[in-house]
């Protein structure tokens, strides 16, 4: 069998990459910004332009309880990210939990505003163009944050039973990506929503 | 492994392995349940080529309808089934396969790995594209829907809001274009995740991003591009649908809602989609043209910038597609200018595989006949871009049949060809042997000129004012000579088409045996036995240049000293 | 206008007369009167002014294109491999900035040229001023069928479009307003010019001013369900005088003729007149066409077939004949009814 040998001096040098979890989550992030633009831009549109009511100023509050909850959840993440790279489970543990309970939260709390706008104000999702965008796009944000939710109860879970450890550090930082990503896309929405479109 | 070698070409033959030394199901079951790249490779383009051939007999079918004036052989309703779902078909199906087809295949070998970034993950969107595709087709039989009206899909591949509102389309016809092509488009995203990951972090050693295979570059490219192109449809859909079953209004014109916002949702994927489409079937040139000029690509550095500046441009010209929607004057005229502007990229490609010709030693055996009717067509094709770019002439230009002809142009001109010339070159390492060269010429010869005898015909009944999308036409209007000759060029196309299904099916028993490196070319995939052993490299390659091959074949004067 | 497209034509003589010469083919092939609505014949501002700007941008591609095939060309004769058994290798050449440099350089200077000759066109047909002696009609595209309303001279006429002459030395251009009544259309007669879309809940706008009497065909350009195949369009462009005495004619109620009294019974106790107006009688709707002057046109159900008696019964006893998918239901009348509802549609002047 013939070889030959094409390595040289440069094969000693050291040879990194970038992780394929971080950068598979970029992409991921990547797609999902494009999907919130869209409904963002339609939103955005079709402010005003419902025929019949009711608007958004007759009936949207501001969730600012709500979204300080959620917000602070990044925070609270990023505390948990610290722990764990340092090898301190106990502490990521309760930082993780902590950002479980304000997600969590946050969630009761649209659909304690859900229950509202339906029950009391009437506003469905066929009510008129402002019931049709709004659900949509709160409920595309809502069910991110399920999805966040779900992934960060899987790792409660597994630290619950010991089974996370430093060298996990990586794949928790790539979910945490995802969940700073579910709350920057919470401040695109609030103020749409709630601070433009009311 | 400071020293790691690797075996020269046409060292390690081995025989390949026969499906028919194992038994059927477990064999069949192999292919179902693997995460091996090669296989799903395979499968991608199995699957493409069979929608082709799909696509294609539903091309058949209307050109035979449009044959003569006033014909009744297919009614109308399902005149307006069959072009939407050609083109459905054609675009999401054989169009966003084939470019996993080739990535999935290539990438690992080409750049040195074992295998793609997330295995599980590719054949998790292998079957999520699978099931689309069913999901599309079964349209034909459960599509009738609670009303009896509607079946597959009847609202062309555009799908333009209010007529795909439920007022306006009971039944379930575009539930079900919507709904499979949410299922294929979570596909292409994970596929797209791969590719992008594959390329940036499992490189061997030495394989720096400028010494990348412009394949590599170019899918890799493609593949971001899809990423932001392919959401933005899964995301109108997503309305298109609360509209139908929620009772939504995004598209509702009667309740305030626009028609406009779904044209211009559309063609914000719609525009990119097309490059997406092309870029990969660049990738295919980018590989074969070097190799039968027998010289090294020209400017690669502008090759790869080219590529992601077409990328990046073709995010902002979308509005191209809706000249006579009633934009303000300066929104026409900006995208009159963004949509030339990548003429300008693109011209730099063009001239770049003209200048890689330029001085070489051309060996035109099947892959590169196919490339160099790439180059020459898809110059037509972007010159009818061009005009057709031009927005006062769009005015008459658009949804005629130059239209039709400039996209074919471009869609079988460029990307089947370089499909084809893609499936001859990398056959002999997929199967371990060759294509056989004189059913691929008489396969070029009549593709070529049924392609030609088609699509150049096309352009002239849409400069007469033939509009597309129609079922028939009124008899004095002077198009139906014309629409003799391109119904006559299909067909041959079509047998152009059977003679390569035969090629592929005959060649795989009886073909010459291909050896490891058929072609004579330089890169890595090329170094290991056809086809691959299920590990593809037996130790990990270290490479120095963008040629490797060529390296090792001419240690006098390799690669890395002009780098 | 006219006259500074007219400069691009020399320049593009070459282009023009490759397509005209396939042209001219193709009319030479087919048989019976032909009426082409080529988009090189124009015959109103807007397309001729096109038709000039084409020509100029065939000649610039027109160009590039052999330029750049004649070097493709080339390269495919002058440097393909000569015997199999020449193995060595060409010279290497990995690249150089001056060409790279050049063939940047040059299509940016040609892309200029194409955007700005563009840009004053866009701005000079979109953006024209509306003269006080242009007449207003606003377009109503339904599913396969035109409304075509002159709000100033109170005239609803149906699928065949009346517009007068227009010259340079008394300018009468016609303004378009296009509204839809359900999916998107586009209007569009390539002599007269480009299309424009017609969507609901959404105004658009176009003009042309015809400079040749006659008629001219176009059609729905924009896919809007089963029959946007037969959604055709028909412009008359009419003298001042015809134009007069077509108006003239719209303007008057409906004729009531004794004789076809009967005809009339049935047309308004059957649902004919749920969906058709015929001004001077209960019938109002406003679903399908206006027929109260339906005998002044040549075709019936928007050029799906010409306008004569038996189509007209054959029409009303089962629209699907001409045109399968309209929206208009076979209404199951007997013979005697339908020739009842003949007679006096027939009448309808
Ligand atoms: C792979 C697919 C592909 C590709 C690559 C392209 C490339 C281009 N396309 Fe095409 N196009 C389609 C697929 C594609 N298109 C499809 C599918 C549709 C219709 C969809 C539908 O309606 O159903 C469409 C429709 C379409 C329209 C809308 C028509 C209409 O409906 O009104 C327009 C208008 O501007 C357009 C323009 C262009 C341009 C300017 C390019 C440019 O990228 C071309 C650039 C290339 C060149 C210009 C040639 C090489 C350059 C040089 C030699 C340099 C010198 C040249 C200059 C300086 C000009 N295309
Ligand atoms: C990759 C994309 C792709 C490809 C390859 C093709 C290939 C072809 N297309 Fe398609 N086409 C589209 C994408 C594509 N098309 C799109 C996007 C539209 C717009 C749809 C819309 O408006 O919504 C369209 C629309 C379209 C129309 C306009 C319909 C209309 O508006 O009314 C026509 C009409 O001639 C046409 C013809 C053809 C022909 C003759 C081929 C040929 O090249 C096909 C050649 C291949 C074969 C013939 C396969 C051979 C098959 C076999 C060997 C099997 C057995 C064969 C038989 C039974 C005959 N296409
Ligand atoms: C449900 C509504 C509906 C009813 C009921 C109906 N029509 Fe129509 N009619 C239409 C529509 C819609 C068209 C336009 C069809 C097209 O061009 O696609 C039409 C077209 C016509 C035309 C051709 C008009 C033209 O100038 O092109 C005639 C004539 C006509 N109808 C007569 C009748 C008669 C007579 C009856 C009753 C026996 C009747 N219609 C009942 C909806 C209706
Ligand atoms: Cu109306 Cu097509
Ligand atoms: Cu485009």
């Amino acid at each position: 069998m013939s070889t030959a040998a094409i390595a040289h001096t440069e094969a000693e040098q050291s040879w990194v990459q970038p992780s394929k979890g971080r950068v598979a989550m970029f992409c991921v992030i990547l797609a999902e910004s494009a999907i919130f633009t869209i409904f963002v831009v339609a939103y955005i549109y079709n402010i005003g332009k419902s025929l019949y009511g009711p608007t958004p100023s007759q009936v949207l509050e501001v969730p600012i309880f709500n979204s300080i909850c959620l917000l602070s959840s990044s925070l609270t993440i990023w505390l948990a990210e610290h722990a764990i790279e340092r090898g301190k489970v106990k502490v990521f543990g309760l930082w993780w939990a902590l950002t479980f309970v304000l997600g969590a939260i946050f969630l009761v709390g649209t659909g304690v505003e859900w229950h509202k706008l339906i029950y009391q104000d009437g506003l469905t999702i066929s009510t008129n163009l402002f019931g049709t965008t709004f659900y949509s796009i709160v409920g595309l944000h809502a069910s991110h944050v399920i999805i966040g939710l779900i992934a960060l109860l899987t790792v409660l879970l597994f630290t619950v039973t010991g089974h996370v450890r430093q060298e996990h550090a990586e794949r928790i930082q790539v979910l945490a990506l995802y969940w700073h990503f579910v709350d920057a896309v919470w401040i695109v929405v609030f103020t749409v929503v709630y601070i433009i479109g009311r | 492994m400071a020293d790691s070698t690797y075996p020269l070409p046409g060292s390690l033959e081995t025989t390949p392995k026969r499906w028919s030394q194992a038994a059927v199901l477990e064999w069949l079951n192999s292919w179902v349940i693997t995460v091996d790249h090669k296989k799903l490779g395979i499968l991608y383009m199995l699957y493409s080529i069979f929608f082709l051939l799909v696509g294609g007999a539903e091309a058949i079918a209307l050109r035979i309808q449009l044959f003569h004036p006033n014909l009744h052989i297919i009614s109308p309703e399902v005149f307006n089934r069959l072009f939407t779902m050609h083109g459905t078909t054609m675009v999401f199906l054989v169009g966003m396969t084939y470019i996993f087809g080739f990535a999935n295949y290539l990438i690992p070998l080409m750049i040195g790995a074992r295998d793609m970034a997330f295995p599980r993950l590719n054949a998790l969107s292998f079957w999520l594209t699978f099931f689309g595709g069913i999901l599309l087709y079964y349209s034909f039989i459960g599509g009738g829907g609670l009303y009896g009206a509607g079946n597959a899909p009847d609202t062309m591949w555009w799908a333009y809001a209010p007529l795909t509102e439920r007022a306006f389309s009971p039944g379930h016809a575009p539930d079900y274009w919507a709904l499979s092509l949410i299922v294929t488009g979570f596909g292409t995203i994970g596929a797209s995740v791969n590719v992008i990951a594959t390329a940036l972090c499992m490189r061997c050693k030495g394989m720096t991003l400028m010494r990348l295979p412009l394949l590599v570059w170019l899918n890799v490219v493609t593949s971001g591009l899809a990423l932001i192109t392919i959401t933005p449809l899964t995301a109108a859909q997503v309305m298109l649908l609360i509209d139908r079953y929620f009772g939504g209004h995004f598209f509702d014109t009667q309740a305030g809602g626009s028609a406009v916002v779904w044209a211009h949702f559309f063609w914000i994927f719609g525009h990119p989609e097309v490059y997406v489409l092309v870029l990969p079937a660049f990738a295919i040139a980018n590989e074969v043209i070097p190799v039968f000029s027998r010289k090294a690509i020209f400017g690669y550095p502008a090759m790869v910038s080219a590529s992601v500046a077409i990328a990046f441009v073709s995010l902002g010209v979308w509005a191209h597609h809706m000249f006579t929607i009633g934009m303000s004057s300066a929104g026409n005229a900006f995208f009159v200018l963004s949509t030339e502007l990548v003429g300008i990229p693109t011209g730099i490609k063009i001239f770049n595989w003209l200048a890689t010709m330029w001085g070489g030693k051309i060996r035109f055996a099947t892959p590169m006949l196919f490339c160099t009717a790439f180059v020459v067509q898809f110059l037509l094709a972007g010159l009818t871009g061009i005009m057709l770019s031009v927005a006062p002439w769009n005015w008459q230009l658009h949804s005629s049949y130059f239209v039709i002809a400039h996209f074919h142009y471009v869609l079988v001109g460029a990307i089947v060809f370089c499909i084809f010339g893609g499936i001859y070159y990398w056959y002999p390492k997929v199967t371990g042997r060759m294509l056989s060269e004189k059913l691929g010429k008489w396969h070029f010869w009549l593709f070529v000129s049924g392609f030609h005898v088609t699509f150049d015909t096309m352009h002239i009944p849409g400069l007469m004012g033939m509009p597309r999308s129609i079922y028939t036409y009124e008899a004095n209007r002077g198009w139906g000579t014309l629409n003799m000759i391109v119904s006559i060029g299909g067909i041959i196309q079509a047998i152009a088409v059977l003679i390569f299904a035969v090629n592929l099916i005959w060649s795989y028993f009886k073909g010459k045996v291909a050896g490891n490196d058929p072609w004579d070319a330089w890169t890595l995939e090329w170094a290991i036995p056809s086809p691959p052993p299920v590990y593809n490299f037996a130790t990990d390659p270290v490479v120095t240049s963008r040629r490797p091959l060529w390296d090792i074949k001419h240690p006098e004067d390799p690669d890395w000293k002009y780098e | 206008m006219l006259a500074k497209c007219q400069r691009y034509i020399p320049l593009s003589a070459k282009c023009a007369g490759i397509l005209f010469a396939s042209f001219a083919w193709q009319t030479a092939f087919a048989e019976g009167p032909q009426s082409t609505p080529s988009i090189f014949a124009p015959a109103s501002t807007p397309a001729t002014s096109i038709y000039g700007l084409s020509l100029f941008v065939l000649a610039i591609t027109g160009a590039i294109f052999v330029t750049v095939a004649s070097m493709l060309a080339f390269v495919i004769f002058r440097f393909r491999q000569r015997g199999e058994d020449d193995t060595s290798e060409p010279p290497q050449v990995y690249g150089s900035t001056q060409v790279e440099l050049a063939w940047t350089v040059i299509p940016v200077l040609i892309v200029v040229v194409l955007f700005l000759t563009t840009a004053r066109m866009i701005f000079a047909i979109q953006d024209a001023p509306q003269p006080k002696s242009a007449l207003d009609v606003t377009v109503v595209g339904h599913q396969y069928w035109w409304e075509f309303n002159y709000p100033k001279l109170g005239i609803h006429a149906v699928n065949e479009l009346h517009v007068p002459l227009s010259s340079p030395e008394s300018p009468k251009p016609t303004y378009l307003t296009l509204l839809s009544a359900d999916v998107i259309h586009s209007f569009w007669v390539p002599q007269l010019a480009g299309k424009t879309d017609v969507i609901p809940n959404n105004i658009n706008k176009m003009w042309i001013d015809p400079q040749h009497p006659g008629l001219y065909v176009g059609q729905c350009a924009q896919f809007c369900g089963v029959e946007h195949a037969k959604m055709l369009l028909r412009v008359y462009v009419d003298t001042p005088e015809d134009f007069a005495k077509w108006v003239k004619n719209q303007q008057q109620q409906a004729v009531s003729d004794e004789t076809v009294a009967a005809g009339r019974h049935v047309f308004e106790t059957q649902a004919c007149m749920n969906c058709h107006t015929i001004s001077g009688t209960a019938a109002t709707g406003r679903f399908g066409p206006d027929l109260t002057h339906m005998m002044s046109r040549d075709t019936l159900a928007s050029g799906a077939m010409a306008n004569n008696k038996e189509n007209l019964r054959e029409w009303i006893r089962h629209p699907d004949t001409f045109k399968e998918g309209s929206l208009m239901p076979a209404m199951q009348l007997n013979d005697q009814q339908l020739d009842q509802v003949t007679a006096y549609l027939s009448t309808l002047r």
